[in-house]
């Protein structure tokens, strides 16, 4: 038998709010996640969801409202406390953020290996051969051969971008992995591969996933729970499939009821 | 873990639902009210009344998918009763996990996922081990008659049949002492049909709850410990 979840939060937001000058792109949005819960956040473009998703990640400073982690050693932190050195250790380590443009999350120049080796050298791995070899296990856990280790990303296509992206954040053994769109751009059949991807993961790894994205199937593939926003505010939380057969604000039902059904 | 046959497992009590449609013009759609009734261990309880009376609704009800108005839906869990009326997400998906299952009546396909990882699924979230839960997923499609050949492949390209097996076997492939079914035999032959009416003896016979709706009713007579007819819950077109 597998032991009991832990049930205390890894993640809790307050209040958090967010303006680019008299536009309130966030307002007062709160939330928490619990290790191995995937949370989507989805919305339309404009909406917030991704402002809310780099406001939890500390990749923007809210102008109000806390993140509260709890760390590896078991010590929960208001991130807005935390040094900028510790904060870049926690990204490195603990947190991983997978962009829509794996451009943005990878270094274009450097070999598959390389780039997922340099998180494993941030945190203080020396060892080449040993970098090497968990390299190669990671770009087959992603489903890239591992005899394409020494080519550089330009030379991959869209969805091995993506799958690399991927392995890069999950080398270090993330607790919470943030996501924005990231399968967005990609051909629907190489989008089916990833998602079935990161849903195997999710569950293997015992992830806690917050996934933004604007495509309501995605999200109830791969979520547990979902928060629908419009306009910077939360319209409407709770489990995936209630919320998507039953969803009860005014705004989601707009939302569901405009997606064609596959 | 076993039950005593008089133990309530499920226990309904003025149950409401209806859909505000915003989209058209904030009309709103009865659909039950006064939903009142109990599941002991070891039975099945069948919605009877013509579609549309709302029986689906309450077994979506029943499992979270559906949120509920009004009323109470006391689910045995663990060592207590749960309310799923008014259940945290969290609270929701661990009585999934543990004690209630659900069997709808198409299987929802996620790509690329073969037949039987598909089915060990809810196996492995009750904490089983890989290898264990495709044990049992392998025993449920070979009593479902599913053709080995089919169990590696994913079931997007199954006929109608084999989907709703798949999904059948998914369904009893938990250690869930409640389980949901609607309409599970509709696209079934009699071979099959008569393969989900044994299994579900056997998992009664374990003190397993069944709630269900069964149009067959050759099937229905079958399985039915009693029959509750939706339409005495209609809810007042006046709402």
């Amino acid at each position: 038998m597998s032991a009991e979840p832990n049930i205390t939060p890894l993640l809790v937001a307050t209040g958090l709010s967010k303006s680019y000058g008299r536009r309130m792109a966030c307002e007062d949005v709160s939330l928490s996640i619990r290790e191995g819960e995937v949370l989507a956040i989805v919305g339309e473009s404009g909406s917030g969801k991704s402002t809310l998703l780099n406001l939890l990640a500390g990749r923007l400073d809210a102008d109000s409202g806390q993140v509260h982690y709890r760390m590896r050693d078991g010590v929960t932190r208001d991130m807005g406390t935390l040094t900028e050195a510790e904060r870049r250790v926690l990204m490195r380590t603990d947190w991983g953020f997978v962009h829509q443009d794996a451009a943005q999350g990878l270094r274009m120049n450097v070999s598959a290996g390389g780039n997922i080796g340099e998180r494993l050298m941030a945190i203080g791995n020396r060892h080449y051969g040993d970098i090497r070899a968990t390299a190669a296990h990671w770009l087959t856990r992603v489903e890239i051969n591992a005899d394409r280790i020494d080519d550089k990303p330009t030379a991959y296509s869209g969805g091995m971008r993506q799958r690399l992206q991927i392995a890069r954040n999950l080398v270090t053994a993330p607790r919470l992995v943030f996501m924005d769109e990231p399968t967005g751009g990609l051909d629907v059949s190489v989008q089916a591969r990833l998602l079935d991807l990161i849903r195997g993961l999710a569950a293997d790894l015992g992830l806690a996933v917050i996934l933004v994205t604007h495509d309501l199937a995605v999200a109830r593939l791969l979520s547990h729970r979902i928060m629908v926003m419009k306009g910077g505010h939360v319209i409407e939380t709770g489990l995936t499939d209630r919320v998507l057969d039953d969803p009860q604000a005014a705004y989601t039902q707009l939302l569901v009821s405009s997606v064609l059904a596959a | 873990m076993s039950y005593l046959p008089n133990q309530i497992m499920l226990s309904v009590e003025d149950l409401a639902k209806g859909f505000t449609l915003h989209l058209h013009g904030g009309a709103v759609l009865p659909v039950v009210s006064g939903v009142s009734f109990n599941v002991y261990a070891g039975e099945c309880v069948v919605l009877g009344g013509p579609s549309g009376a709302g029986k689906s609704s309450i077994l979506k009800m029943l499992y979270g998918n559906y949120l509920a108005a009004s009323g109470e839906i006391r689910v045995r869990h663990g060592a207590g009763m749960v309310d799923v009326v008014g259940a945290e997400p969290h609270a929701v998906l661990d009585i999934r996990r543990r004690t209630m299952g659900y069997v709808s009546q198409f299987l929802r396909v996620i790509p690329r996922v073969p037949a039987i990882d598909i089915v060990a699924e809810p196996a492995m979230a009750a904490g089983h081990t890989r290898e264990a839960a495709r044990d049992r997923a392998a025993r449920l499609l070979t009593h479902l008659n599913l053709p080995e050949r089919l169990w590696h492949l994913p079931p997007a390209t199954f006929s109608g049949g084999e989907q709703q097996r798949v999904n059948i076997a998914r369904g009893f492939a938990g250690d869930h002492a409640i389980l949901i079914l609607d309409e599970p035999t509709a696209s079934l032959d009699a071979t099959n049909r008569a393969a989900v009416i044994d299994l579900m003896a056997r998992r009664k016979q374990g003190g397993a709850a069944f709630v269900g709706i069964f149009h067959d009713e050759d099937v229905r007579t079958q399985v039915a410990d009693r029959i509750i007819d939706v339409t005495n819950f209609a809810a007042s077109q006046a709402a």
